[in-house]
């Protein structure tokens, strides 16, 4: 992207486009990526309320959670901490599962260990 | 029709303030600046002014308050001193760089420690870097006039600065003199209304104010502020010019005083500077082409203009109210940056600094005229023999 001279720029920063977040695409910061798990989404939208990076794609219509916004999502794992049937699938396991564990619904993976 | 009013220098900016009229005013007490927003309170409650009136916890939060509303589009204005303005440091320079052109009356008083409560240069020093334009004013008048004309200069739209207005500390805040209050209706039309391009209530066209800025554009952002600075100076000159005519003042980036034919000069801010007008006056009397430069407008730095100004001359004596610690030969900051200035514009007279009145000393006629003998001495021999001399401490 081609940078701009302080004359042509708005002074002290401001933006003064509502919503031009969505041009800066944070995906490459990510060291982790949130990827489906083998376990049943219920489709509850925790995981949309809370990533602070709307990075969460619904389908509103059909109320489904449908996947991730990998050109935004910075992989907090937010998703992955508040998602109930992770909370379901270690308690059933009986003990700490690591973060990519495929019995998951949203499991993080490592990038460099990520295969399609 | 104007009035004339026995107001002591602190009630003097608060008078201002009503006349102002701002939309937001957000301060903390601190000495000596207490009465300014003690008086205004009153103004408040008594339903003189339109202006919210927020009462904080610390400065700290005060000039953030004072951001937030300025972003908001309102006109805001403060009050603080030493300590107090120390605290708000953080949001001084975030005042400064997300342009907010708030208003603050600054009572100079030393900063700590050891605590004291007494006038001196310290804190309004410690700003200078901050992105503030900063204006001097000898007594409660100036502080009155320079106030009025702050609001235009900060809101102007080719600066959109924050604006401290400084007076020194008890000596004129507290001090009881004869003041010019303009009518309500003249201070109100010279003002106008702020008509804020960006503010943050105009909720059909939302904005962010102060977001993350990295070194791809934060740069740049300081470098528009250095446009601001230097586009200060000619609209200062214009508010004030207006001012002059409007009101029958004489301001300018500076006032000299008996300057023109002068031999050797002091230069002295806020309210030494009359005491200076004093001696200055019994030492012409005795036939000493003396004569006195009082820097009204400290930032921007008007460095060619008080160059020239100073070029004719065969000594300079500056009087810091204030050390740089650890500078050259730990001068003031007003010689190190008038030293600077004749240096940079090839006006080659010998200079002194004498440090004064720290923490509240009282400056005598007598010790200034003492500069003045240093500084005679000095343009007969072309001799500096002490750069920065403490004036009066005990040994």
């Amino acid at each position: 992207m081609e940078q701009k001279g302080w004359k042509d720029i708005p002074i002290a920063g401001m933006i003064l486009e509502a919503g031009n977040a969505v041009d800066y695409l944070t995906g490459g910061w990510r060291a982790f990526r949130p990827v489906r798990g083998e376990a049943e989404c219920i489709h509850c939208f925790q995981c949309w309320l809370f990533c602070p990076d709307s990075s969460i794609l619904v389908d509103a219509e059909n109320e489904k959670m449908v996947g991730f916004d990998l050109d935004h999502c910075k992989g907090c794992g937010i998703c992955a901490s508040v998602c109930p049937v992770n909370e379901k699938v270690i308690k059933k396991a009986g003990e700490e599962l690591a973060g990519d564990d495929a019995r998951l619904c949203i499991r993080m993976v490592e990038e460099g260990k990520f295969k399609e | 029709m104007s009035q004339f009013e026995a107001l002591q220098g602190n009630e003097a900016v608060a008078t201002a303030m009503r006349q102002i009229n701002p939309d937001v005013v957000a301060a903390y007490p601190i000495t000596p600046q207490t009465s300014t927003v003690q008086k205004f309170a009153d103004f408040v409650s008594d339903g003189l002014v339109d202006t919210e009136f927020v009462t904080v916890e610390s400065e700290h939060s005060a000039m953030s308050a004072c951001v937030g509303a300025s972003a908001a589009g309102a006109r805001v204005m403060t009050a603080t001193a030493a300590n107090g303005l120390a605290l708000m440091w953080e949001i001084v320079y975030i005042a400064a760089s997300n342009r907010c052109p708030i208003v603050m009356s600054l009572v100079n008083r030393a900063l700590s420690g050891p605590i004291n409560i007494h006038c001196d240069h310290s804190d309004v020093m410690g700003m200078r870097d901050s992105g503030w334009i900063v204006l001097f004013s000898e007594n409660g008048q100036e502080a009155y006039d320079n106030l009025i004309q702050a609001v235009r200069i900060g809101e102007h739209a080719d600066v959109l600065l924050p604006v401290a207005v400084c007076q020194d500390g008890f000596i004129t805040s507290h001090g009881m003199e004869r003041v010019e209050v303009f009518d309500d209706a003249d201070v109100q039309a010279f003002v106008g209304q702020y008509r804020p391009q960006w503010s943050l209530l105009e909720l059909d066209n939302p904005k962010t104010y102060g977001p993350l800025d990295f070194y791809d554009y934060y740069y740049e952002h300081k470098r528009q502020q250095v446009e601001a600075m230097e586009n200060a100076q000619q609209v200062i000159l214009d508010v004030t010019g207006e001012f002059n005519k409007k009101f029958n003042r004489n301001y300018g980036l500076f006032e000299p005083y008996r300057l023109e034919d002068a031999e050797v000069a002091v230069i002295a801010a806020n309210s030494t500077a009359g005491t200076v007008k004093v001696v200055v006056d019994q030492l012409r009397d005795e036939g000493l082409k003396v004569g006195l430069l009082k820097p009204r407008l400290f930032r921007p730095f008007p460095a060619q203009e008080l160059a020239e100004a100073l070029s004719h001359l065969k000594a300079v004596a500056v009087m810091d109210r204030s050390i740089s610690f650890g500078a050259m030969d730990n001068a003031g900051p007003l010689f190190l940056e008038l030293v600077a200035a004749l240096t940079l514009h090839g006006v080659q007279v010998p200079m002194a600094d004498y440090v004064y009145g720290l923490g509240g000393r009282d400056i005598l006629p007598r010790e200034i005229e003492r500069v003045y003998r240093d500084a005679l001495k000095v343009a007969e021999t072309g001799q500096v023999d002490q750069l920065v001399t403490f004036l009066s401490v005990r040994e």
